[in-house]
C-alpha cells in the first residue's frame, strides 16, 4: 500500500512562495489567476496491509515529523 | 563553566560559537555530534546556526528528531539553559521547546547583513549584560527567519515578557520598515516560560569582538559567564 500525503499551509498563514508564483503567472499574461498556494506531496510505501492501521500510522508520522501543525494541514490518501 | 555545542550535519556556526564561548565566556566547550544519545553533565547547551540536514522538509525539522535531541530536551526540562541561534532557534521551535515556527522570509530572499535589535528582556541567562531597551547591531544570515505563531500565542509571549529581542531601526523604533523578514511583531528572539531557553535568529557570535567588525554580540557570552558563575556541572 502507498500513502500519499498532501501538506498545505493553513488558511490565513501567509504563503510568500504562492504569492510569488501568483505574480509570475500574472506577469506571463495568464489572466484570471486568483490566489495561489504552494504545498508539498510526500509518498510513502507501507508494509501495513490493514487500511485503518496504515492510516493511523501515517497520521502519527504526520504529527511527529511530516507536518508542522502550527502552520500546516495535512491530508492522507491511501492508494 | 562547561558548555556543550551540538553539531548537526550541516551546522556551520558551531566553531564560531565555540570560540566565542571560550574567549568571551571563559567556558570549556564540548562539541557533541547529533548521533550521540547522551553527553556528559553540562551547564549550558548551544544549538548553533547552519543548515542542519540541508533544511530538508522544514528548517530544523529533521534535527529536532535526531538522536541527541531527546537528551537535549531532557536536560532543558531539568533546568539546563539552552541557547539556539538561527538554525538552533528553528530547531528549538520544531522540537517544541519554544512555541511558533520560523517560516520563509516574506521577501523570499536570503538575508545576510547586520541588523539592529532592541533588547527587551534582560532577565535571561543570555541578555543580562545588556540594558533593557538597548539597541545593538549584529548580523542575520537566514532564508527562514519569519517568526509565526497564532495570535493567542503571540499575546501570551508579550504578556509574559518573553519577546527577548525585536528587529528595529538604528534609533530603536520597532517599525514595519525595520522588520526585515516579515516576522510577527518584529520578533527576532523569544524565551520559554522558564526564561532559560532562548532562541534568536541573529548571530551574536559573529560580532563578539572588535576585529570581527563590532562587539555588540559579546554581552550574550558575558551574560552567560555572569549567570552561570559558580555553577559547575
Amino acid at each position: 500500500m502507498k500513502a500519499r500525503i498532501e501538506i498545505m499551509l493553513k488558511a490565513g498563514v501567509l504563503d510568500p512562495q504562492g504569492k510569488a508564483i501568483e505574480g509570475a503567472l500574472g506577469g506571463l499574461g495568464f489572466d484570471g489567476v486568483g490566489s495561489v498556494r504552494q504545498g508539498k506531496i510526500i509518498e510513502i510505501d507501507l508494509g501495513e496491509a490493514d487500511r485503518d492501521k496504515a492510516r493511523q500510522d501515517v497520521e502519527r508520522m504526520c504529527e511527529a515529523l511530516l507536518a508542522n501543525t502550527v502552520i500546516e494541514n495535512y491530508r492522507i490518501e491511501l492508494v | 563553566m562547561k558548555s556543550t555545542v551540538i553539531v548537526f550535519p550541516g551546522s556551520n556556526c558551531d566553531r564560531d560559537v565555540k570560540v566565542a564561548l571560550e574567549k568571551a565566556a571563559g567556558a570549556k566547550v564540548d562539541m557533541v555530534w547529533h548521533g550521540e544519545t547522551t553527553f556528559s553533565a553540562t551547564d549550558l547547551i548551544v544549538l548553533p546556526g547552519g543548515f542542519s540536514y540541508g533544511d530538508y522538509l522544514r528548517p530544523g525539522a529533521m534535527a529536532a528528531k535526531s538522536p541527541v535531541m531527546a537528551h537535549v530536551i531532557e536536560q532543558a526540562k531539568a533546568g539546563v539553559p539552552v541557547l539556539g541561534i538561527c538554525n538552533g532557534f528553528q530547531i528549538l521551535c520544531e522540537s517544541g521547546l519554544l512555541p511558533g515556527v520560523l517560516m520563509r522570509n516574506a521577501s523570499l530572499n536570503y538575508i545576510c547583513r547586520d541588523v539592529h535589535l532592541k533588547v527587551e528582556q534582560t532577565d535571561t541567562p543570555f541578555t543580562g549584560g545588556y540594558q533593557r531597551g538597548q539597541v545593538i547591531r549584529i548580523p542575520v544570515a537566514h532564508h527562514d527567519g519569519n517568526y509565526f505563531a497564532d495570535e493567542a500565542t503571540l499575546d501570551r509571549l508579550e504578556d509574559e515578557g518573553r519577546v527577548v529581542v525585536r528587529y528595529c531601526s538604528a534609533d530603536g523604533s520597532v517599525t514595519a520598515a525595520s522588520n526585515l523578514n516579515g516576522s510577527q511583531r518584529n520578533i527576532a528572539g523569544i524565551a520559554d516560560g522558564t526564561r532559560r531557553i532562548v532562541g534568536m535568529m541573529p548571530h551574536p557570535e559573529r560580532l563578539f569582538e572588535a576585529p570581527l567588525g563590532g562587539d555588540d554580540g559579546r554581552a550574550v557570552f558575558e551574560s552567560i559567564a555572569e549567570s552561570l558563575a559558580g555553577v559547575s556541572a
